[in-house]
């Protein structure tokens, strides 16, 4: 029952800005990495990273995806719905955020909401904690200087075929913050990627 | 009254977390209007509602907060807001470009140019750039998705026929990153240039029109022209009359009623600055006071 209630940020006004504040320059810059270091403890499987990002963004307004390992445990719906009250959905395509805590359980692009043409802002944020190990990639688009090469801790497979399609689909799209160590990085839509 | 009544930077939680969320996808889709419930503010609308709830909902204790209307740092809207999140967000305030994380605007973009980790927070009363040319909101949200401009493009047209030349002196219109024809707020169109690949994040809140939209920095913002009428900035024939600038946005100020007048900076803290180095226009007779 104390896992449910604790874990919390300490302070949650400060806590939710410093955390939003980190998630919105690395959308506004992308590939770069901010720190989005808090004192949010929520129960395993779902870490500290999603967690925080979660009290950040979520509440009664929004539904939520959470993948089979988050699904399955009720520390972690519990938790959730304590603290953000957030409904959650087991239809990808009908979230506004999607928590995923392993690339391997990470939906295809396009089954997750990609909202319309009218409205491209119903679309879902994928918010994933990423295992160890970088890809070396180049990244272009609005938010970055020329271009950027760096190393993110990229979802394997064919993570970037689907990533172009997914960029093919501007203004409709999925975004993803992807969360480690407490950092995060975000690629909007209107990023490109290519391998370095 | 009681400050400690408030929530930090005034707004709820939940407010902050719906406006945070807009702020998040209008990046994502760069000049694209997004929908947000936007709240009653302790000020009418027409006075900044939508900067003032986008500032709300980004600002923290380490920020720092300038706050310009019309260019200025020291008049009423600006005076009035800047006061209220001193009180609210109990942040530091300055009027000082260079100095501010965060630039809450209202029709100008500041001379100086903004820099990395900046963010320029615009009041706009009509988001909509094709609302005077269509005033159905359904018909323009899907001409935006059908990127169908060319209603636009006939407005220029009807300018050059009309007037020889776009007459289109403020609000002119932009399109990003290729994709979205924008309002860029009612700043001059001279303020336009500043807007494309800006190291600032520039960010637009619309009140009363229940609208947010963003501008990421290093994105293309394009004045719409045709190629026999290319886009031009407004130029001055002279100087700011109390710093000598050149190349900046002049305001004509009426200085009696025999047609005397004077071209004065529209940035205050620009114009004030340049005095400290020792500029002196012609009308300069004594330094002014700083704003505050």
């Amino acid at each position: 029952m104390d896992a449910v209630i604790e874990g919390g940020f300490t302070d949650r006004v400060l806590g939710a800005q410093s955390v939003f504040r980190a998630t919105m320059d690395a959308l506004a810059r992308p590939g770069t990495v901010q720190s989005i270091a808090s004192d949010a403890a929520p129960p395993a499987p779902l870490t500290q990273e999603l967690g925080a990002l979660a009290l950040t963004l979520c509440d009664q307004d929004t539904l939520v995806w959470l993948d089979p390992v988050l699904a399955s445990s009720e520390a972690v719906t519990g938790w959730l719905a304590f603290h953000c009250g957030a409904p959650l959905t087991a239809d990808p395509s009908q979230a506004q955020f999607a928590l995923v805590t392993e690339a391997r359980h990470l939906p295809k692009l396009d089954v997750l909401g990609q909202g319309t043409d009218e409205y491209p802002d119903r679309s879902t944020t994928v918010v994933l904690a990423a295992a160890a190990g970088t890809q070396r990639v180049t990244l272009k688009g609005p938010g970055i200087k020329n271009r950027l090469d760096t190393e993110l801790p990229l979802p394997g497979g064919d993570f970037l075929a689907q990533w172009a399609d997914n960029r093919e689909r501007f203004p409709r799209g999925i975004d993803i913050l992807i969360v480690r160590d407490g950092a995060l990085v975000a690629l909007p839509r209107t990023t490109r990627i290519s391998e370095a | 009254m009681n400050v400690a009544a408030y929530n930090f930077a005034y707004l709820d939680e939940q407010t902050k977390r719906m406006i945070r969320r807009a702020i998040l996808k209008a990046i994502a889709v760069p000049g694209y209007q997004v929908p947000f419930a936007s709240r009653e503010m302790p000020m009418p609308y027409g006075w900044g509602t939508g900067g003032v709830q986008i500032t709300a909902s980004i600002i923290g204790p380490e920020d720092v907060l300038k706050v310009i209307d019309q260019g200025a740092d020291d008049t009423t809207n600006a005076v009035s807001i800047r006061a209220f999140f001193a009180k609210v967000a109990n942040v530091a305030v300055t009027t000082h470009t260079a100095e501010a994380s965060i630039i809450q605007t209202r029709h100008r973009i500041p001379e100086r140019t903004l820099t990395e980790g900046q963010v320029l927070v615009y009041q706009v009363p009509i988001p909509e750039p094709l609302r005077y040319l269509e005033p159905r909101e359904t018909e323009t949200r899907k001409m935006h998705a059908l990127e169908e401009y060319g209603l636009m493009h006939v407005k220029l047209y009807e300018d050059i026929a009309k007037h020889g030349r776009i007459a289109t002196t403020y609000a002119y219109p932009v399109k990003v990153e290729g994709r979205y024809v924008m309002d860029p707020s009612p700043t001059p169109k001279f303020d336009n240039p500043k807007m494309h690949m800006s190291e600032a994040l520039q960010l637009f809140g619309a009140g009363r029109e229940k609208r947010i939209y963003a501008v990421p920095p290093y994105t293309e913002v394009v004045s719409l022209d045709f190629e026999d009428h290319p886009f031009e900035i407004q130029h001055f024939e002279e100087p700011c009359a109390l710093c000598g600038a050149t190349g900046v946005y002049l305001d004509e100020v009426i200085l009696d009623d025999h047609g005397g007048h004077m071209f004065v900076c529209s940035d205050t803290d620009n114009c004030e600055d340049r005095r400290e180095h020792g500029h002196r226009g012609t009308l300069a007779g004594h330094a002014l006071e700083a704003a505050e």
